[in-house]
C-alpha cells in the first residue's frame, strides 16, 4: 500500500517491537497522599538503570482529594513524549478505576489493591491483586502515613513486576531524601516487604520489563523551573519578585535555594541578592521595573493571570525602556481555566502585551538545558535591548522531571549593555533616547552614576531624546520608530531557530517550546512511511531571516502548537504576510501535552485534504 | 567667586538654583507646587548630592511634580497608583539611594491603596508624600477617597462615603514615621521633610495641598462655572482661574488655624501640643480618629517609631549596592555548577 493511501491510524498506532524497554505506565492515586515520592522513586529508578524515561505528572488543581495521574515513559529509543495510551496501569484511586481501566489497551497491565471489593474485569488484560491494606498495618502507621506508605506498596509490587533490582530504587530514594538514611531505610522496608510479597504471591503473566542500558550515562534528571532558577543565578539574577501562582512557584522555590548557596557573600555572610513576594503580580513587575532601571538584574515567575496584570507595566518598560524577565510558566486558560495542565496560550499575549504600539522580545525554551541557558541570557538580552524579556515556558516543562546532558558553564561574561560611566558621560555626553550607533539601542545611566548630566527622568509620558516631555508629533513618531527599529536589531540577538531538515522533504513544520518531543517522534514515524519533513523549531520572537527562509523554501508548512487559535500561526502569518498562505495551523489544545499521535494524524488529515499537491 | 555666591553655595558648594528642576506646568497656586519649592529648599539646606536622591511618583498632578524639583536627580514617572512598588525595586537594588516619593490622594487612596499599604509593611526606605486636596485634579475634580463626607462639588455632586484617613492607614500598616501638613505651612513641611529624609524606613507625609481649579461653587468668582461664563471663547476648555496660592502665617503649637479654602470652605488645622507623644501608637490612633470626627486636621508628626528594620536590613543586603555588584559577585564559579550536576545525576 502507498504511503499516501495509508489509513491515518495505521501510521499513528505504532508497532510494537518489543515490551523491554518500551513502555508507558500511569499510576493513578489520589491527590495529597505523597504519591510523589513514590513516582519520583520509579521514574529515578529507571533513569538509574540507563533507560531513558521521562514522567509526567497529571494532577487537579486541589490540595487533597482529588484524583491525579503520573505517567512514566520509558524507551530505549529515547522518546520523551507523552503517549496517548499506557499499557500498565497502577491502580490506587477507587474513584477512578473504572475509567482507568477502561483506557488500558488490549494486552494492558493493571495492578490494583486488593482489599477493594469489585473492579472492573477485562478478559483482554491481566491483573495482579496487591494486599496493601496488610502493608500498611504491619508497619504500624497511623492517620495520614497510611496512604503514604500505601504508595511504596505499589513501589515493591512495580520493581518486582518490571525486573527494577531493588538496589535501583535505594538509590533513588537516597537521591529523594538527600541521603537521609533514616527516611530511605524506613520507606524501602515497605518496599522490600512489597517485594518479597510480590516475588512470593504473584505469577508474571504479562511481557513488559526493564534491562538496564547506559543511555543515560552522564546525563541528568531536573525539571525546567529548577534549571531556571539555576541559569538565573548563574546569570547574575539580583532582584525576583513574585507572587505564588502554579505552575511558577516552584521556580522561586528553586531560588530560595540556590541563592542562599551560591550566592551568599563569602566575606560578609549577606546576600547578593534580595528575593521579594510582592502583593499581586502588578506590584512584583513594578519592582522589576524599578529594579532595572535602578541597574539590577531583575525576573519575576508567573503564569497567564499574572501575565493580565502585567500588562501596564510591560508597556511602560518598552516605552521606558527598562530591562526586566519574566518567565511565564503557562498553564490553561482563559480565566483560571485549568490551571494544573500544560498549554502554549499566551504567546500573542505576551508578544504584544502593552496598550499602544507594543512589541516585545518572547523566548521559547523547549528543554531544561534551554531553561537553564535562557535563564542567563534573557538577563543579557533585556539589558542589551532595554526591555522587558518573555520567556514562555509550560507546566509539562516546568514541572516535570526531564534528562538531559549536564549543563554548561556560560561560555560568554554577563553582556551589561550600553551603560555609561560617570567618565563616559564626561567624555561623550549623555541623551537618554538618542540613537547613537544606528542600531535604535540609546545608552543608558543608572541612579548612583556621579556625573551630574548623567541623571534622566524615566516616563510613560511622550519624551524626546533627552527624556524630557514632549507632545510634539515629530517626536512622537521618531521616538516610535526608534523603538520599531530597535525591535528589528532584536531578531538578530535573539537566540536563532533550530533546524533539522530533510533533502527531500514533501512539507516544513513549525513549531516551538515542548511540542518538538511528540514532533520529533511523529517525523520519525512519518518518515517510517515515506513521508518526509523538514523541522524548525523556533526558540525566539521576533523571528530572523532563518525563519523566512524556511518558509519560503518549503511548498507548506505546519504550524504545530498546544492552543486553541494558533496563535503562532497568527503571528507567522503577519510576520511574512507574502507568504501566509504555505502556513497550516495545527493547533490543540486539551491540558494535555502534545503526543505523537496527535501530530501525525493531524498531518495526514491535513495533507490528504490538500493533497491536490501531491 | 564673589562673596555673594559663597554666600548662596551651600556645603557642598551647589546654590538652590542647583536643585531646580524644570518649569512647572501646574496650575498657578497649586498647592503641589510649594510642595516642590520646599523639597529643593531642604535638599539644598541639608547640602544633599543630587545623584544619591531618586525622585519617584505614581500619576496625577501631584505625581508630575518631580520633574520640577531636582533636575540633577534621577527620577522616574511611573503608572497610576504604583509608585511603591518602583521605590521597593530601586531600593533593593541600590540601597544608598534616598527615595523621595510624590502621590496623590487618588495615586495612593484608591488606585494604590493596595501598594501603599505594602510599601510601608516592607518599610522600603522612602519619603512618602501625599499630596493631598480631596480631588482627582488631573482628570478633572471627581472626589478622591479622602474628600470629607457630605462635601459638595460641581463636577461630583456630593460625596457620600467616608473618607481615607492616610495618616491612620499608614500607622495601621506599620509606618514609622507618619506626619500630616499644609503645603502652605512652609516651615512646617520643610521641618517634617528634613526629619522625613533621614528616616531609615517609609516615612509617611500626608500633605494637605488645595486644588485650586476645581474650586466649583457657582457663587465664587473663583469657581469654575464663573470662570466658564467669563471666559473668552478661545479657550474653551481648559480655563483655570489665576489664584493666589494660600500661604498661612506661623501658629503655636496646641492651637488651632483655620484655613479657607479655594472652594470657600474651610479647614481647621491643629498643631500637635508640645507634650503630644508621638512613640504612641494608640494614642496617635485615637488622636486623629478624634480628629477626624471633629472636622480638623492635627500636623505635625504624628506617630513615630525608628526600631523597625527597613527592607534591605530584613533582606539581608550586602553593603555594596547589588546594581554596583560586580560580575564575580554574579556568577559563582564553574565548580559550583560542576557540583550541582554531579548531584543531578
Ligand atoms: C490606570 C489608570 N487609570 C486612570 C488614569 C487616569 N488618571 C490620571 S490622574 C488620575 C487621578 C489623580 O488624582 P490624584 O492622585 O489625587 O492626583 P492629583 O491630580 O489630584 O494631584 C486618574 C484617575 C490613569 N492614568 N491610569
Ligand atoms: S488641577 Fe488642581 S491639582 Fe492639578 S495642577 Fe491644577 S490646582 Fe493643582
Ligand atoms: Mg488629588
Amino acid at each position: 500500500m502507498g504511503v499516501l493511501e495509508a489509513a491515518p491510524e495505521d501510521v499513528a498506532v505504532r508497532k510494537r517491537p518489543s515490551p523491554v524497554n518500551d513502555f508507558s505506565m500511569v499510576v493513578a492515586t489520589v491527590n495529597g497522599t505523597g504519591s510523589q515520592t513514590a513516582n519520583l522513586a520509579l521514574l529515578r529508578a529507571f533513569f538509574k538503570m540507563g533507560i531513558p524515561v521521562n514522567g509526567k505528572n497529571i494532577f487537579p488543581s486541589n490540595i487533597q482529594g482529588l484524583p491525579t495521574w503520573y505517567h512514566i515513559r520509558v524507551s530505549h529509543e529515547g522518546y520523551v513524549a507523552r503517549r496517548h495510551t499506557s499499557e500498565i496501569l497502577v491502580a490506587f484511586n477507587q474513584t477512578t478505576v473504572h475509567e482507568d481501566i477502561q483506557n488500558l489497551p488490549e494486552g494492558g497491565v493493571c495492578i490494583y489493591n486488593a482489599d477493594w471489593r469489585s473492579i472492573p474485569q477485562r478478559d483482554d488484560i491481566t491483573y495482579y491483586a496487591v494486599p496493601v491494606n496488610q502493608f500498611v498495618r504491619d508497619t504500624g502507621m497511623k492517620g495520614k502515613l497510611r496512604d503514604y506508605i500505601a504508595n511504596m506498596v505499589y513501589v515493591g509490587a512495580v520493581a518486582f513486576l518490571l525486573d527494577i533490582p531493588i538496589e535501583k530504587i535505594d538509590e533513588a530514594l537516597h537521591h529523594h531524601f538527600n541521603g537521609r538514611r533514616k527516611l530511605v531505610d524506613s520507606n524501602m522496608s515497605v518496599v522490600r516487604a512489597a517485594y518479597d510479597w510480590s516475588a512470593a504471591n504473584l505469577e508474571k503473566q504479562d511481557p513488559y520489563r526493564v534491562e538496564p542500558m547506559d543511555a543515560t550515562a552522564g546525563q541528568i534528571l531536573i525539571t525546567g523551573n529548577d534549571a531556571a532558577a539555576l541559569g538565573a543565578v548563574f546569570g547574575g539574577v539580583t532582584v525576583t519578585a513574585w507572587y505564588p501562582i502554579t505552575p511558577s512557584t516552584s521556580l522561586v522555590d528553586a531560588l530560595n535555594t540556590y541563592l542562599p548557596q551560591l550566592r551568599t557573600d563569602p566575606e560578609t555572610g549577606k546576600a547578593t541578592y534580595a528575593v521579594v513576594q510582592a502583593e499581586d503580580e502588578l506590584s512584583a513587575i513594578g519592582m522589576l521595573l524599578g529594579a532595572g532601571w535602578a541597574g539590577a538584574r531583575a525576573m519575576t515567575a508567573t503564569s497567564g493571570p499574572g501575565i493580565s496584570l502585567m500588562a501596564e507595566f510591560t508597556g511602560l518598560g518598552y516605552f521606558a525602556e527598562i530591562p526586566a524577565v519574566i518567565w511565564d510558566i503557562q498553564r490553561v486558560g482563559p480565566s483560571t481555566g485549568l490551571p494544573t495542565r500544560t498549554g502554549q496560550g499566551d504567546i500573542l499575549f505576551t508578544y504584544y502585551l502593552g496598550h499602544g504600539d507594543t512589541q516585545n522580545v518572547v523566548l521559547l525554551p523547549a528543554t531544561v538545558k534551554e531553561c537553564f541557558e535562557f535563564g542567563s541570557t534573557s538577563f543579557d538580552l533585556a539589558e542589551q535591548l532595554q526591555t522587558p524579556v518573555f520567556v514562555l515556558s509550560d507546566l509539562d516543562l516546568g514541572m516535570n522531571n526531564w534528562m538531559s546532558e549536564p549543563f554548561t558553564y556560560p561560555a560568554e561574561p554577563l553582556q551589561r549593555g550600553k551603560v555609561l560611566s560617570a567618565d563616559e558621560v564626561q567624555e561623550k555626553g549623555f541623551a537618554r533616547y538618542k540613537d547613537i550607533d544606528g542600531d535604535g539601542i540609546p545608552y543608558r545611566t543608572i541612579p548612583g552614576n556621579e556625573h551630574p548630566k548623567a541623571a534622566w527622568f524615566a516616563r510613560g509620558t511622550g519624551h524626546n531624546a533627552n527624556a524630557v516631555y514632549s507632545e510634539r508629533p515629530e517626536d512622537w513618531v521618531s521616538n516610535m520608530a526608534r523603538l520599531a527599529h530597535k525591535f528589528e536589531t532584536a531578531r538578530e540577538l535573539v537566540p536563532s531557530p533550530v533546524l533539522d531538515e530533510a533533502a527531500d522533504a514533501e512539507f516544513g513544520i513549525l513549531a516551538y517550546g515542548t511540542t518538538q518531543f511528540a514532533i520529533d517522534e511523529a517525523r520519525n514515524r512519518l518518515a517510517a512511511e515515506g513521508i518526509k519533513s523538514s523541522f524548525m523549531r523556533l526558540r525566539a520572537l521576533p523571528i530572523n531571516q532563518d525563519v523566512r527562509d524556511f518558509i519560503a523554501r518549503h511548498k507548506r508548512v505546519y504550524v504545530i502548537e498546544l492552543n486553541r487559535d494558533g496563535q503562532m500561526h497568527k503571528i507567522l502569518q503577519t510576520e511574512v504576510p507574502a507568504l501566509a498562505t504555505k502556513l497550516v495551523s495545527l493547533a490543540h489544545l486539551d491540558g494535555m501535552p502534545l503526543t505523537a499521535r496527535w501530530v501525525v494524524e493531524a498531518i495526514l488529515e491535513k495533507r490528504e485534504a490538500v493533497n491536490g499537491d501531491r | 567667586m564673589s562673596t555673594k555666591q559663597q554666600e548662596r553655595s551651600n556645603l557642598i558648594g551647589l546654590t538652590k538654583v542647583d536643585y531646580n528642576g524644570g518649569p512647572s506646568t501646574l496650575c498657578q497656586g497649586c498647592g503641589h507646587n510649594s510642595i516642590a519649592n520646599q523639597i529643593i529648599q531642604v535638599a539644598y539646606e541639608l547640602s544633599i548630592r543630587p545623584q544619591e536622591l531618586i525622585k519617584l511618583s505614581g500619576i496625577g498632578c501631584s505625581s508630575k511634580s518631580p520633574a520640577y524639583f531636582l533636575g540633577q536627580s534621577f527620577g522616574f514617572n511611573s503608572l497610576h497608583g504604583r509608585m511603591p512598588s518602583i521605590g521597593t525595586g530601586a531600593f533593593v537594588a541600590n540601597r544608598n539611594l534616598r527615595a523621595i516619593g510624590v502621590s496623590g490622594d487618588g495615586d495612593t487612596g484608591s488606585i494604590g491603596m493596595g501598594q501603599f499599604k505594602h510599601v510601608v509593611r516592607r518599610n522600603t526606605r522612602m519619603v512618602y508624600i501625599v499630596e493631598n486636596n480631596g480631588v482627582y485634579g488631573l482628570t478633572k475634580g471627581q472626589f478622591s477617597a479622602t474628600a470629607d463626607e457630605g462635601q459638595v462639588l460641581k463636577y461630583a455632586g456630593e460625596n457620600e462615603f467616608p473618607p481615607v484617613d492616610i495618616c491612620l492607614e499608614a500607622i495601621i500598616a506599620g509606618a514609622g514615621f507618619v506626619a500630616r501638613s499644609f503645603s502652605g505651612d512652609a516651615k512646617q513641611v520643610r521641618e517634617l521633610l528634613k526629619a522625613a529624609l533621614s528616616f531609615n524606613g517609609t516615612a509617611v507625609l500626608d500633605i494637605i495641598s488645595p486644588c485650586v481649579a476645581f474650586n466649583n461653587q457657582d457663587t465664587s468668582t473663583k469657581s469654575y462655572s464663573y470662570g466658564k461664563e467669563h471666559e473668552t471663547p478661545l479657550h474653551d476648555f481648559g480655563w483655570v482661574p489665576p489664584s493666589e496660592e494660600i500661604v498661612i502665617d506661623e501658629y503655636e503649637p496646641g492651637t488651632m488655624k483655620v484655613v479657607e479654602m479655594p472652594d470657600g470652605s474651610y479647614i481647621q488645622l491643629r498643631k500637635l501640643d508640645e507634650d503630644y507623644d508621638p512613640t504612641d501608637k494608640l494614642g496617635a490612633l485615637h488622636r486623629l480618629q478624634w480628629a477626624q470626627q471633629n472636622h480638623e486636621f492635627i500636623t505635625g508628626l504624628v506617630y513615630y517609631n525608628p526600631h523597625r528594620p527597613n527592607l534591605a536590613e530584613v533582606g539581608k543586603l550586602v553593603d555594596t549596592p547589588l546594581a554596583y555588584l560586580p560580575a564575580e559577585k554574579l556568577r559563582p564559579p564553574k565548580e559550583k555548577l560542576d557540583e550541582i550536576m554531579a548531584e543531578l545525576m
